[in-house]
């Protein structure tokens, strides 16, 4: 698994910038982007850039990680509702995994993902960290 | 489907499912596969599907097509791996469905076999979360345990169902799993046990999840001509369906409802010309305490959000009105994941048969089996009847 550089360019948007689409028929929210609507199936469908703000749909605290994730337990992963609607899956950070709580306000910040052994390319992404209610 | 060949499952053979240190993939899955031609009374079949799901990352192998019929002495065979994550062996008994059924063949062996003690925990760990979204889900450290806790937290709070009330299903399958020899775990927990026990990915502790484990299983299909003249028309494959959804959790509408659960059930039971109600048995691929809950759910046999309150009551335990993992489910016969669906059609066939011993579930006559791959993906769901 040494050289994966073009796999993790090739994903920037999504990473980086929290594209996503929209269906124009029926006005689902959705990430990643994609040709077809999950929803309605409907093709009409544009890419939109996030907000970044949403809150816990649902989470869970690691304790048993998967390879490359093992400095960082325990942590805490999340399903998140951006305020668009759609849903992402992320690792929230900055948090102590006691105050996490379903509807908790969160925003999305840039973090190291992981590390590609000794050798590879550092890999950063989006996580979310909790935001004040405003 | 008029003109085409009804399936009969004529011989079933398994190994104990554990970490069996000194077999190789290959061991287990010879030893299955003869036990179950033996069973069957037949040398050779006309084809091998074999149901895996980690060999290519666990034990460095693939092609375990070719390298079991080969070593079974079924040189010559077709022969291919059928995977579908978790659901690959569920995934390789509807492939040997398929070939029965469209008379491409007279007789079948599906074979499902996984070695997962070959190496240490983070990689297994790494392996199985391959089940799941790669670039959406995994790569970020979400492992297959964290998915489902996922699920299950969600649920917990959307019908206000407290975390121990799923310790009834770790409870029921390992009482269940006393009676078979072939079973992981052969001992009862309590629910003090389960809240005791430490998590793996909160609120996911050690007794909501199926442990890992090296197995095999296998069973022979035959046309019903075959299976007549070999004596063996006792059990017949009266349905088999197989739908998908999405491997992310946040591609889905609604987590929580697993459409490709509802689906596959619904068109394996209206093949059978059966519904529900005519179900005497249910082995569920309760990987995890939630997975039996959504499965139940999404089936039809508990509405949403009542399968703990059913749980509790005894609905589910083996004298109850519908006995569940009735071997001990993957919680306690253990889930050796790429095997598990294979497992579960030898129990339903020696249920059936009337062969199922302490585990017996009387008067037994119609089975329902569910395999499902990743967090609700691929969901295989088969039914069998008693002729
Ligand atoms: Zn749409």
């Amino acid at each position: 698994m040494a050289l994966q550089l073009p796999r993790e360019w090739r994903w920037r948007q999504e990473r980086y910038r929290l594209i996503g689409g929209r269906c124009r028929r029926c006005g689902q929210a959705f990430f990643p982007h994609r040709e077809i609507c999950p929803r309605c199936l409907g093709e009409d469908v544009a890419k939109e850039q996030f907000s970044g703000r949403g809150r816990v749909y649902s989470y869970a605290t690691v304790y048993k990680a998967p390879v490359g994730f093992e400095e960082y337990v325990p942590y805490v992963v999340a399903l998140v509702q951006l305020e668009e609607g759609a849903l992402v899956a992320a690792q929230l950070t900055d948090v102590d995994p006691t105050e996490v709580q379903i509807g908790m306000p969160v925003e999305c910040v840039l973090r190291r993902w992981r590390t590609n052994g000794p050798d590879g390319n550092i890999i950063y992404g989006y996580k979310f960290r909790p935001r004040l209610e405003s | 489907m008029a003109g085409s060949a009804d399936v009969f499952a004529i011989g079933v053979g398994q190994v104990p499912v554990g970490e069996h240190w000194e077999l190789s993939i290959r061991d287990l899955a010879v030893e299955a596969g003869r036990r179950a031609l033996a069973d069957a009374g037949l040398a050779r079949v006309g084809a091998v599907y074999v149901g895996n799901m980690l060999a290519p990352t666990v034990n460095g192998q693939q092609h375990l097509g070719a390298l079991v019929a080969s070593w079974l002495g079924q040189r010559q065979a077709e022969a291919v791996t059928v995977e579908a994550a978790c659901g690959s062996g569920g995934a390789a008994l509807r492939q040997g469905y398929l070939s029965i059924r469209s008379g491409a063949h007279e007789a079948v062996l599906v074979l499902g076999v996984e070695k997962m003690t070959d190496c240490v925990n983070g990689t297994t760990t790494a392996a199985l979360a391959m089940a799941a979204d790669a670039e959406y889900e995994a790569g970020l450290g979400l492992s297959f345990v964290a998915i489902n806790a996922l699920l299950m937290r969600r649920y917990m709070y959307e019908f206000g169902v407290p975390r121990q009330a799923f310790a009834r299903f770790a409870v029921l399958a390992h009482a269940n799993a006393l009676g078979n020899p072939m079973a992981m775990f052969r001992k009862e927990v309590s629910v003090a046990e389960y809240m005791r026990a430490p998590f793996v990915a909160d609120p996911i502790g050690l007794l909501d999840s199926s442990p890992m484990a090296d197995g095999a299983a296998a069973v022979v299909l035959a046309s019903g001509e075959l299976a007549r003249s070999l004596g063996r028309g006792q059990v017949r494959v009266a349905g088999s369906a197989v739908a998908t959804d999405y491997l992310a959790l946040h591609d889905r509408l609604d987590p929580l409802d697993l459409v490709a659960v509802r689906v596959s059930t619904a068109r394996a039971l209206g093949q059978a010309g059966l519904s529900i109600t005519d179900v005497s048995f249910f082995e569920p691929h309760d990987a995890f305490t939630v997975m039996a809950v959504l499965c139940l759910e999404a089936c039809g046999f508990a509405g949403r959000g009542e399968a703990c309150a059913l749980a509790a009551r005894g609905h589910f335990d083996r004298g109850g009105a519908l006995p569940i993992c009735t071997m001990g489910g993957l919680k306690a016969r253990g889930h050796p994941v790429g095997a598990t669906g294979v497992y579960q059609a030898v129990e339903a066939v020696l249920q059936l048969r009337q062969e199922a011993g302490a585990c017996q579930v009387q008067g037994a006559k119609v089975g329902l089996i569910q395999n499902v791959g990743g967090s609700g993906a691929t969901a295989i769901t088969h039914v069998l009847v008693r002729e």
